[in-house]
């Protein structure tokens, strides 16, 4: 803005100079495309209390163990239809969602659900009896691995249909304003419905509005089957946003500390009132797209060598060991959390199947 | 302890599958994700991952074997310091006793809710004042009532605001309410919808107009996967409270793209209220109550009636029921049962028809979701005879569906066969003339309610 004074003040200026000023003007300087970056780049990593990093694994680690049980009752036919595992991707969900307000903030995502509400500490054996859709299940078993809800928690799903999520997100962050509660809403979604046209309407809504809402690209390398650069244009998602005036940040999602150090940039960016922020979090799906992904277009040695070189969980673990953590301390840990995911499956085998009478109800709220 | 690993079902549909091949041998050591075999699915080869890691203890299933059942043990996985000793002498490739069914649960009947009697409208007392209102105006005043009544009631779509409505039914709202609460959206169908949607899943009570239901075909999505689903799907946790409404049906000399009734399509769909209100008071009084229902409603009004008049009852709060037909006109020898713009097609030919000494009775159903089926019925077992008019498609329509609940709930008290009016099984042409033919008409209800009478 002082430019553009100073050019007016200028009163002699070419055409060409005034509107090469003006540009900058309104462009370069109140457009922070890069800024927020350029803050994750002074420090990369959140500063967490050993306490802090411990809970973070302990979330991780619950999440994996969860997960890797559920693929197994799937492969016994206890869970039908389609389960998609979060494994490999759990720095996303913690680094991000340890950061928010949970009294006012609010969580969207598509149809890989599992680790976020985990990451909410909602009870595993709740998401456990939705998979084996039983009456105990937190939809009541009618919902399933995809559509699962805590509006107690403020998390808004668990939706099938790739990218609605992001649209419906920018709804819950109009609410937000609407309510001016402070809050803002935290909408994820894949690489795959980064493709979609409405996650564009939305940014354009979105930056248009003001709107609190950080858009989450979880780019887990592949959309279904397809390779990121064989589906896209453009692969940098977080680049996506300029055309709608929205600062992008690149993120290792595969790290917990950095994804929660970003958090913390985005959310106060957000939180100040100045609109959207779109994050990328680079991350890497270690199973397949869903249970019955044969997986043949990637390599082996490709999943091999993410689980042994990038692990989020491994990472963790050499961070907690480095703040003079037991090994010990680190196998009670993993203890317990077989035991709860144990206890989780047993739950969701043993409790009953949801009565018929229910087949009817919650169609509509109201009785017409 | 050892580990029994158990052949995997890797799809929906998979019930047993081929042991291609093991990768491992017994006493190999495994750990997690290392793939242990290859098994043919129905669909595609799949490899069987470790979860656990340990010591091969025993393959159980050879490798080749097929039909193998899901559910088999095919290999015995020991823990650290366990030797194959220790591993339970499993029954090599028995197949795991089927689990009983359980008792197929036949859908009782009596866990289905009843149909119960519906409200009447509730009365308009004597001696209160009647206005003319356009039905664009009383849309507007019913919105205008409910956003003074309620602050999370908002309006949202393409030109509201300052343009002041592309059909003025929202005109005035800016002015009054402020761009808080009257917002112009851009061109972007799908994004708002799905806005709109959110907002009320965050607790707003939005009101989504679409220019004219024709582009809400590319926000459909969210309508029907989003809005009408999210209840159910949620076990009862997450209320969709929206209202979509704008125009439906044919205008005038659109042209095909710009001329449909949508109303069988969302009236196809659990999870959805539909209304399709004709004179001005329905439009007020429903308008009212789908923004205070807690379910996701649309809302279907007609552009070419927006602009007739009709008497409203000067009333504070006048909430009409959702879900209830409304008797226009009384008669005894035949029942047209019409919505929206079709209710004034069908009280002209009723009046036409009682020129020629058939007593026609007209109902209005108001909401095509849920249809009050006791009305139709109710009124056949007065008539015995049935005409339904709509201004739509034949096909798959609201006709098809009333011409059902006849057959299946009314078939005694038939004299003839129910006859449908509706408009030609046909993109609506721009051509004047073409359109016209097109188009149901008096002259067609008319026709075929002298033919169910036998009076032709």
């Amino acid at each position: 803005m002082a430019k553009a004074s100073t050019s007016k003040s200028g009163g002699s200026k070419t055409p060409a100079q005034l509107t090469k000023t003006s540009t900058s003007a309104a462009g370069e300087n109140s457009f922070t495309l890069k800024s927020l970056q350029e803050e994750l780049e002074q420090q990369k990593r959140f500063k967490a209390s050993k306490e802090q990093l411990q809970h973070f694994y302990e979330q991780m680690l619950l999440i994996r163990r969860f997960e890797e049980k559920a693929g197994q009752l799937y492969g016994l036919g206890l869970i039908g239809g389609f389960c998609h595992l979060y494994i490999g991707q759990e720095a996303v969900a913690i680094g991000l969602q340890s950061a928010l307000n949970s009294d006012v903030d609010s969580v969207i995502t598509g149809y890989r659900d599992h680790g976020h509400m985990l990451a909410y500490g909602i009870d595993p054996n709740v998401i456990m009896a939705e998979l084996t859709g039983r009456a105990a299940g937190i939809s009541k078993g009618k919902g399933g691995s995809m559509h699962m809800f805590s509006t107690e928690h403020k998390f808004y799903g668990g939706h099938g249909i790739v990218g609605a999520q992001v649209s419906l997100g920018g709804g819950l962050a109009m609410a937000h304003q609407y309510n001016e509660d402070g809050g803002l809403c935290l909408a994820y979604f894949g690489d795959g419905a980064a493709n979609q046209g409405q996650v564009y309407e939305t940014m354009n809504m979105a930056a248009l509005w003001k709107l609190p809402i950080v858009f989450v690209v979880e780019n887990n390398q592949y959309a279904m089957g397809t390779a990121v650069k064989r589906s896209s244009a453009e692969t940098e998602f977080y680049r996506r946003g300029a055309a709608f005036r929205i600062p992008g940040m690149k993120v290792n999602g595969m790290d917990v500390l950095e994804v929660r150090q970003a958090a913390e940039i985005a959310f106060k960016h957000v939180r100040d009132g100045n609109g959207p922020v779109l994050m990328e979090c680079e991350t890497y799906r270690y199973r397949g797209h869903s249970m019955s992904d044969p997986a043949k277009y990637r390599t082996r040695e490709e999943v091999q060598d993410q689980r042994e070189k990038n692990d989020p969980i491994e990472r963790v673990k050499k961070d907690l060991a480095e703040a003079g953590v037991s090994e010990d301390a680190l196998k009670d840990i993993d203890k317990a959390i077989r035991t709860t995911v144990s206890e989780a499956a047993d739950f969701a085998e043993t409790s009953p199947e949801p009565e018929a009478h229910e087949l009817y109800t919650d169609v509509l709220v109201e009785e017409y | 302890m050892a580990i029994e690993l158990k052949m995997p079902a890797l799809s929906p549909t998979m019930e047993e599958g081929t042991l291609a091949k093991w990768l491992v041998k017994e006493g190999d050591t495994v750990s997690a994700g290392d793939v242990l075999a290859e098994i043919e699915t129905d669909k595609a080869t799949m490899e069987f991952e470790s979860i656990d890691e340990g010591t091969v203890g025993s393959i159980l299933v050879a490798e080749g074997s097929e039909n193998v059942k899901v559910g088999t043990v095919i290999a015995v996985l020991l823990a650290e310091g366990e030797d194959a000793s220790a591993a339970p002498a499993t029954a090599p490739a028995a197949a795991p006793e089927a689990e009983p069914a359980p008792a197929e649960t036949p859908v009782a009947e009596a866990a289905k809710p009843e149909a119960k009697e519906r409200p009447a409208d509730p009365e308009i007392p004597a001696g209160t004042n009647m206005v003319k209102l356009t039905v664009r105006e009383a849309l507007r005043d019913g919105m205008a009532e409910e956003m003074r009544r309620d602050p999370r009631v908002f309006v949202m779509g393409e030109e509201v605001a300052e343009y002041q409505g592309a059909y003025k039914v929202t005109q005035g709202l800016l002015d009054e309410f402020g761009p808080k609460r009257v917002i112009d959206t851009p061109i972007t169908e799908y994004g708002f919808a799905g806005i709109g949607t959110g907002a009320a899943m965050g607790g707003l009570r939005p009101i989504v107009e679409f220019m004219t239901f024709n582009f809400a075909m590319q926000a459909i999505d969210h309508i029907i996967n989003s809005a009408a689903k999210t209840n159910y799907m949620s076990g009862g946790q997450m209320r969709c409270p929206v209202v979509f409404r704008g125009p439906n049906g044919a205008a005038s000399r659109v042209g095909a793209q710009h001329s449909q009734n949508y109303g069988p399509w969302y009236a196809s769909v659990p999870g959805l209220i539909v209304i399709a209100p004709y004179d001005a008071q329905d439009a007020k009084g429903l308008m009212k109550a789908a923004i205070r229902s807690d379910d996701p409603v649309v809302f279907l009004e007609n552009e070419l009636i927006y602009g007739q008049s009709f008497e409203v009852a000067q009333l504070d709060d006048h909430v009409l029921p959702i879900g209830k037909a409304r008797i226009m006109r009384e008669g005894s020898d035949v029942t047209i049962v019409a919505y929206s713009i079709a209710v004034g097609i069908a009280l002209e030919a009723a009046e036409e028809l009682a020129g020629q000494g058939i007593d026609a009775e007209v109902i209005d159903l108001r909401t095509l979701r849920p249809l009050d089926k006791e009305a139709v019925l109710t009124s056949l077992a007065k008539t015995n005879r049935v005409v339904i008019a709509e201004e739509g498609w034949p096909t798959c329509s609201i006709a098809s569906e009333i011409v059902a609940i006849c057959m299946e709930e009314g078939f005694d008290h038939l004299d003839a066969p129910v006859l449908r009016v509706c408009n030609e099984d046909v993109p609506l042409p721009y051509a004047a003339n073409l359109e016209k033919l097109a188009l149901i008409d008096r002259a067609r209800v008319v026709a075929a309610c002298k033919k169910v009478c036998y009076a032709d």
